[in-house]
């Protein structure tokens, strides 16, 4: 039996020329679309007793976005920020930064999620390979340890390690200009308080060998009352107290410090003081506390940290934070690199942010860097003062010294063998 | 440990003083919020999980009036008032509503509320810390007693304390109401019967344990920093003070909560890494060797 062709197209072939006619005009127009637009996603804390802090980021980036976009976007592509809430919680971060990218279409990841998180969103990029640029995690080991290093992930944040040196070395010298051996801690019972406390007496000491530590308190994170803390320091008599509490905890620990006059009996260093969260809060904020700097728009003392500081402040009606500076500066570096690369390719964006210099108002010298060997923020303006209760808030900052901080940055890595 | 420390503070009549009234400021904000709680589960029989979120209202209604108008007796009064009249409500809408059912359907509205009250904060005040400040009047350096350390604004907030704990304990055992409550407590349908309005009465006690935890929240004010969620933690405490003292008993709970301070003020010094321990423990041994707690009494 033969079969007849009809004369004329064959159904089957009228079906495989509507299709190449509707890829035809579609290809342009799904191209055009995939050229002009990058999703970039970030899960952070957006609810929660740090929801300022991941509301703060957010406001940084979008500003940031926004002049990416004006200027022509990433590498010609208009950017698109997918923003999700992770309640701060490590599991619900790492779920988050995995359906940005396997569902959302997400192709770069900004990971504005405090150190906890940060640690579970690293290994969804270990595992996805998808570009990802630490915003928010201080802690020291995420780019330290060999064992975390990934091609292509970054860390623009910055160190616990580097406040540490910059913190222990000022401390030292106002501890030797003042006689102050006996010191005492407070700080909150976690990794990071811990950590951190535990750095900074360790160049406290360093650079000023007499000092000693007669007490130790370790409050858990968001204690609502310190009155047996406070207490128990003004029974040990320090001449000098250092803490990392942070957010509404030192608040609430200098309001209560404040009615036993703990601040006219001894120094208080806080390294998380010169912040607008906690300066802004507190009402009788007292006179003469060292702090680190957060994010103060007078350091470092230039018109570009002093505009941007404002421009946000104009656009927001808040000032910023340190996680802002942070994000901010993230935006600025994918900027760059994509500009560079000529690609807004994660691959080549990663490529040649390692060892990237860039301008930017947060910098010490006016420029950061993007060190390539462990894949961190380095050379932003660093430094500690002392807190008046109106603006500027900490009229003079003491700049740390970035080749003591490479130096003993160096030596620290050696001694957790690291390197 | 540090033994040593304890030892030398034990020894010390400035530490002595320093430490006591340390304990006694932590254990009277503690029994302000807790003897509402006793007092709800007393009369009511309903562990109300959502205490936690007067104090709350009572600390962000004493800020906006001290905001407002400057005057701190004001913003005590708005702090104790708000949260009498939210009391008041939340107990004749929602409460009431699920007197009859079963335990878990009560602990669910009520951890509901939790969150509703913690987000209706976050609505109208921010999800931002707040700081009250302390009143210019209490700006002043602390009192020297036996070489000890006692700031004023913390001797006013141990009086009023007091205060309350001494209207509480007169005015339920001497008077018509405190009579009629302990009544209702003990037999409410016969107080029905009575012609005695149940429902005024329930929501009555409700409005007041309500208005006790904001009178915490309210003294607490300016020297806590304010969050959405920051009842959660002294409610905490406050079901740890009334298991020590006894549900239901208010004696109790002040007798709780004075330990509960003293062991927090002490075991600071002598057990550092173990002071939270220490109150679970606390509670343990009074748990094992009294199971309804110290002042407790059998059910019927």
């Amino acid at each position: 039996m033969t079969r007849t062709r009809t004369p004329g197209i064959s159904r089957r072939s009228t079906l495989a020329l509507m299709g190449a006619g509707a890829i035809t005009f579609a290809a342009p127009w799904v191209a055009r679309a995939q050229a002009k637009t990058i999703k970039i996603g970030m899960p952070t804390i957006l609810s929660g007793r740090v929801a300022q802090l991941g509301t703060s980021s957010r406001n940084a980036v979008m500003l940031e976005v926004e002049k990416v976009n004006a200027a022509g976007g990433l590498a010609g592509r208009h950017i698109e920020m997918v923003i999700r809430d992770s309640k701060g919680q490590p599991q619900e971060a790492a779920r988050v930064a995995r359906e940005l990218v396997n569902t959302d279409g997400c192709e770069l990841l900004l990971d504005g999620e405090a150190s906890s998180g940060s640690f579970a969103v690293h290994e969804v990029a270990r595992d996805l390979g998808v570009l990802c640029v630490h915003t928010c995690s201080e802690a020291s080991s995420l780019t330290a340890d060999p064992k975390q290093h990934i091609p292509n992930a970054f860390r623009c944040v910055r160190q616990g390690i580097h406040d540490s040196i910059v913190g222990g070395s000022y401390a030292a010298s106002i501890a030797k200009a003042k006689r102050l051996k006996k010191w005492a801690t407070c700080s909150p019972d976690y990794a990071y308080g811990r950590d951190t406390t535990g750095e900074f007496t360790l160049y406290l000491k360093r650079f000023a060998p007499d000092v000693e530590i007669v007490s130790e308190s370790w409050p858990k994170l968001f204690q609502p009352d310190y009155t047996e803390v406070v207490t128990k320091i003004l029974q040990a008599k320090p001449q000098a107290l250092y803490s990392c509490l942070w957010g509404g905890d030192l608040t609430s620990y200098i309001d209560q410090a404040n009615i036993y006059a703990m601040f006219s009996q001894m120094e208080v260093f806080a390294v998380n003081m010169a912040d607008y969260t906690a300066l802004t809060v507190v009402k009788n904020l007292p006179k003469g506390i060292h702090s680190g700097n957060r994010y103060i728009k007078t350091f470092p003392a230039t018109p570009e940290n002093a505009a941007w500081g404002d421009a946000y402040k104009a656009k927001y009606n808040e000032y910023p934070t340190n996680w802002s500076w942070q994000n901010a500066t993230a935006v600025m570096f994918l900027s760059e690199a994509a500009k560079k690369a000529n690609s807004a390719d994660g691959k080549k964006i990663a490529e040649v942010l390692k060892g990237l210099t860039i301008r930017c108002p947060f910098g010490a010298d006016g420029t950061v860097t993007m060190r390539g060997d462990d894949h961190t923020l380095v050379g932003y303006a660093i430094g500690w003062g002392t807190t008046i209760p109106q603006e500027p808030y900490v009229p003079e900052v003491k700049a740390g010294d970035w080749k003591t901080i490479f130096e003993l940055e160096a030596e620290w890595k050696k001694s957790k063998g690291y390197t | 440990m540090d033994l040593d420390a304890l030892a030398g503070c034990l020894a010390s009549s400035a530490c002595l003083v320093t430490q006591t009234t340390s304990g006694l400021i932590i254990g009277m904000l503690l029994f302000l919020v807790a003897v509402g709680l006793t007092l709800i589960f007393g009369v009511l029989k309903v562990v109300n999980f959502s205490h936690g979120a007067f104090y709350m209202f009572g600390a962000y209604f004493a800020m906006t009036a001290y905001q407002l108008t400057g005057s701190f007796a004001l913003a005590m009064l708005a702090g104790a008032a708000g949260t009498a009249i939210l009391g008041l409500i939340f107990e004749r809408v929602f409460m009431s509503r699920v007197y009859g059912a079963d335990v878990l359907m009560q602990l669910l509205v009520c951890y509901a509320f939790v969150l509703i009250f913690d987000d209706v904060v976050r609505i109208i005040w921010g999800p931002e810390f707040k700081s009250m400040g302390m009143p210019s009047a209490f700006q002043v350096m602390p009192l020297f007693i036996a070489g000890g350390v006692v700031p004023p604004y913390y001797l006013l907030l141990i009086g009023v304390a007091l205060l309350a704990a001494v209207v509480l304990g007169i005015g339920l055992s001497r008077s018509r109401i405190g009579k009629v409550i302990r009544a209702a407590a003990h037999n409410p349908g016969m107080v029905s019967a009575l012609g005695i309005n149940t429902g005024l009465i329930y929501g009555g006690v409700f409005a007041l344990g309500g208005m006790l935890a904001g009178l915490a929240g309210a003294l607490a004010a300016p020297v806590r920093s304010l969050t959405p969620g920051m009842g959660f933690s002294v409610l905490i405490e406050s079901f740890i003070v009334t298991v020590i003292g006894g549900m239901g008993s208010i004696l109790g709970a002040l007798i709780g909560a004075l330990l509960l301070g003293l062991i927090r003020s002490f075991g600071s010094l002598g057990f550092p890494l173990f002071t939270e321990g220490l109150m679970y423990l606390f509670m343990v041994i009074v748990l094992v060797s009294k199971p309804t707690g110290l002042f407790g009494r059998e059910a019927a």
